[in-house]
């Protein structure tokens, strides 16, 4: 399986992504630049953090609309597993590719710190291999990662099973109903504040990061392996 | 050639923490009397003279990029200007 990592201007999270799949994965990674043509040689996409375009206008207003995204709503609607994470979630709520927005951290403070995350959803393509309830720690890192979407918005989210991460029981930004991470109806594009590709290695703090990882390829090779 | 003015802000059902603080901070400077702040953003567009009539392009940036309709809401104000 190979991996796409999407380098904007301003990213900054691109090389522990690339590192999280190539080293601790062992799957194939490439950086893609912004302007990349086509995606059609990548199976899955991943979005790092930063601050693509300095966060000019809104975390993401910008980036939404370089020349890569137009492939990357293409490879969301031919299924393949799409990965937003922090800013790449903000890019993917501005691309519309999923639903909601972001605003500032309700203590208006940048929050750099490992917390506690609950796995609400474990059949989805990126949460397979966490059992459900499973309480992870993961880093975060943001200024505005306070979730909000409308009240029909968040029955839909509900109905579908579409939270796939809260923060356990201290809320550390404001966001609604404790949202770390959504996906999308379709259950391919995941957008979340917490960083996975930060806790890849028991040497670095943790390693619950990787589980998110290994989830994309084992769906990946459930769906493409053929078995004699 | 027109001058835009363009006014973002967050909803009114969208709490807006910037404002709160300096709403806080108004009220220990014994300004009592402020129930609201809301913080938003400013823009100055200069737009050139074409066929499509302006408000109608105008309209278009504020919801395609310029403002995020999910939490902002925008307004806009249009003055046409002589050319320097």
């Amino acid at each position: 399986m190979k991996f796409a990592v999407i380098v904007f201007p301003g990213s900054n999270c691109d090389i522990d992504m690339y590192h999280a799949v190539k080293d601790e994965l062992g799957a194939e990674a490439e950086y893609v630049w912004h302007d990349a043509e086509s995606l059609d040689e990548y199976d899955g996409i991943l979005l790092p953090g930063g601050f693509s375009y300095g966060d000019y206008l809104r975390s993401g207003a910008v980036a939404r609309f370089s020349n890569v995204m137009k492939e990357v709503i293409k490879a969301a609607e031919a299924g393949k597993p799409i990965l937003g994470v922090c800013n790449g979630f903000q890019i993917l709520l501005e691309a519309g590719l999923l639903p909601g927005a972001m605003r500032r951290n309700d203590s208006l403070k940048f929050i750099c710190r490992t917390v506690e995350l609950k796995v609400e959803n474990n059949e989805t393509m990126f949460s397979s291999v966490y059992g459900k309830g499973e309480v992870i720690h993961i880093p975060i890192a943001h200024g505005e990662g306070n979730y909000y979407c409308d009240e029909a918005t968040l029955e839909t989210l509900k109905a579908n099973n579409q939270i796939v991460f809260t923060y356990n029981e201290t809320n550390p930004n404001g966001s609604l109903e404790n949202i770390a991470g959504i996906v999308n109806e379709k259950g391919n594009v995941l957008g979340m504040m917490p960083h996975p590709e930060r806790a890849v290695d028991e040497l670095l703090g943790g390693a619950d990061g990787l589980k998110l990882f290994q989830s994309i390829v084992k769906q990946w090779r459930e769906a493409h392996v053929v078995k004699l | 050639m027109y001058k835009v003015k363009v006014f973002v802000t967050l909803r009114e059902s969208v709490l807006d923490p910037q404002g709160t603080v300096v709403k806080n901070s108004l009220h220990s400077m014994n300004y009592s009397e402020v129930s609201d702040v809301r913080i938003g953003k400013y823009m100055e567009l200069t737009v050139e003279k074409s066929d499509r009539p302006v408000e109608e392009a105008v309209k278009e940036m504020c919801e395609r990029l310029l403002a995020n309709v999910v939490i902002e809401d925008y307004r806009f104000e249009i003055e046409e200007a002589v050319a320097q």
